[in-house]
């Protein structure tokens, strides 16, 4: 019980910290990716706040023998760069470039403004299904 | 550079970080919300998908009452269309379920475990996603 409710508060926060820092916005987002016309560089600022708040929690986090209420730390054990993984970044990036979301605010987005944000999610969830389905023999 | 916004930009992200390090401490989980998204649709056990429920929902309640307080004003996209959304969104899911991760898990977790292979698909779906803006100005005239 006490994982459930301390996901449903870190979700939470990270939707907070999404619509505070203006990535909820698409418009905001597709103008950070425009370097070469009407930039705005506000979303640096997410990611480098982002970045140096975890990787300084994570050096503390990481010194303790595990999480509270796991026994483990789950972490990626992936180390290659291959072709998968720099193609399906593109293909994720050509996504976001379209039409101004990523993942997180587009699912952040849909209590309350679910026209496009619900369309894209949708479209997402299928998108991750599909490469499921042709990824798995 | 107009609606430059560093200070909320900044504090948004540093609420990120947080909710990343939270959520590392207490479930020794990586913040990622493609992985998280996708894993609901997994053949793992009740509490395995319900932590993950959880995190989405509090996602969405979290925006949900940033808005309720602070009106979230979003200028309309004349130029967006059903197809277009569609069309992104399936690349979006299929994207980062074949690159393993987004702008969180490897932008975020990723990059602060100071992972190789976070970094490089950052820059890829950043020079990506830069490409794609450029093109869709040269060739639709959208702005």
């Amino acid at each position: 019980m006490a994982k459930l409710f301390s996901a449903l508060f870190a979700g939470g926060i990270f939707g907070l910290g999404l619509a505070l820092s203006g990535m909820i916005d698409p418009n905001k987002v597709v103008n950070f990716l425009d370097v070469t016309g009407n930039w705005d560089p506000s979303l640096m600022f997410v990611m480098g706040g982002g970045v140096m708040t975890t990787a300084i929690a994570y050096r503390f986090i990481f010194a303790q023998d595990k999480p509270m209420f796991e026994n483990d730390f789950h972490l990626p054990d992936l180390l290659s760069i291959d072709a998968r993984l720099l193609f399906g970044s593109v293909l994720f990036g050509v996504g976001w470039g379209l039409v101004g979301y990523c993942p997180g605010p587009a699912i952040a987005s849909i209590g309350f403004r679910p026209d496009e944000p619900l369309i894209v999610v949708i479209s997402m969830l299928a998108g991750m299904l599909l490469y499921r389905a042709i990824s798995r023999p | 550079m107009e609606n430059f916004t560093p200070y909320s930009s900044l504090a948004g992200g540093i609420l990120i970080g947080i909710s990343a390090s939270i959520l590392m401490y207490l479930n020794g989980r990586i913040a990622g919300v493609s992985g998280i998204a996708a894993d609901l649709f997994n053949a793992l056990s009740l509490s395995e998908k319900a932590w993950r429920l959880a995190f989405i929902v509090g996602l969405v309640g979290g925006a949900f009452a940033y808005a309720a307080f602070f009106p979230i004003d979003i200028a309309p996209r004349e130029h967006m269309s059903t197809g277009l959304l569609i069309g992104g969104g399936l690349l979006i899911g299929f994207g980062t379920a074949m690159g393993g991760g987004c702008t969180s898990g490897h932008g975020v977790c990723g990059i602060s475990r100071f992972s190789l292979r976070s970094i490089s698909a950052t820059i890829t779906f950043l020079v990506s996603g830069i490409a794609t803006v450029y093109l869709v100005k040269l060739f639709l005239g959208a702005s």
